[in-house]
């Protein structure tokens, strides 16, 4: 009987992006599954194939963080940052950015916990880390670093498809 | 490959703005003038076509080739290849949030039995201390 919760993904300003999930745990526990090594890397992985060789979290505010995937291929992508805020277990905000970048420089991702009768809704918004980045992202019209990003975004999906 | 035709971000970016959804909207249900799409609007018509401009550097929309009117018109494939990119994007987040649904109910697990192993040592045992 186990039903999915709905996925909503909402532009909240110009700047950013929300996705929001409710997931049937309380907070405490949501909040551990983003923070404690061990249990990142059994979930955020993407596409069936990949896995999370590296994944360091230092956690406290001024600490880094380093994930990186790999898939069978021998193809690694990598991202990193810095926890600025630690709330827990109501929100975390961290500094991102990915190896090859393709957000047009760092982006701010804040994560926001909300309990309510033993439910979590957590909600990811990523910010841009300035509107100049995003607009010369957007002057330059596909710039290189946009355009090897969704190319991946491709291949990863493609890698997703053959693994049916 | 080639990932698109059209560049995404300008088409979130064109989008982001309510005065170019209601356009977009109006365009929707057929062609129109600048003149026609800035009459709903409190704003002036080279307010208007600032926005129009963005529309159609998104190419979210066209031009006709009428002489005097040039009317705009929409064009689907950029809004569809943009909402198809966001179809993707759900699919990786919800592939990795169905992995955390079963984490989390392994953690719910785990706590259950700790605490019932608690409750247990806590709990005097049912047995027969009754006639000491």
């Amino acid at each position: 009987m186990t039903r999915t919760a709905a996925l909503k993904i909402t532009t909240p300003s110009e700047r950013e992006v929300a996705v929001t999930r409710e997931f049937d745990a309380p907070r405490g526990m949501v909040f551990d599954a983003h923070t404690k090594p061990e249990l990142v890397r059994q979930w955020l992985l993407g596409p069936p194939g990949w896995t999370m060789p590296v994944c360091e979290i230092d956690l406290r505010v001024g600490g880094k963080y380093r994930y990186e995937w790999a898939n069978a291929d021998g193809r690694r992508m990598g991202v990193a940052g810095k926890f600025t805020e630690i709330t827990r277990p109501s929100r975390i905000v961290v500094t991102q950015l990915f190896d090859e970048d393709w957000t047009g420089g760092e982006t701010l991702v804040t994560t926001d916990l909300v309990e309510r009768s033993g439910k979590t809704t957590l909600t990811t918004t990523v910010r841009y880390s300035s509107r100049d980045a995003r607009d010369a992202a957007l002057k330059t019209g596909m710039t290189t670093g946009m355009e090897a990003g969704y190319e991946r975004l491709e291949e990863l999906l493609k890698a997703e498809h053959s693994h049916g | 490959m080639k990932p698109s035709g059209y560049n995404l971000d300008a088409t979130f970016a064109a989008l982001a703005d309510p005065t170019r959804r209601a356009i977009l909207t109006r365009l929707a249900s057929g062609a129109a003038t600048v003149n026609e799409l800035a009459a709903p609007f409190d704003m002036s018509q080279p307010a208007i076509s600032k926005h129009l401009k963005v529309l159609e550097r998104a190419g979210l929309i066209t031009r006709g080739r009428e002489a005097q009117r040039r009317p705009r018109k929409l064009e689907p494939r950029p809004l569809a290849e943009a909402t198809d990119w966001i179809e993707r994007h759900r699919k990786i987040w919800e592939a990795n949030y169905k992995r955390l649904d079963a984490v989390l109910q392994e953690l719910k697990g785990k706590q259950k039995k700790t605490v019932d192993a608690l409750l247990a040592d806590i709990k005097p045992k049912p047995t027969k201390r009754k006639g000491t």
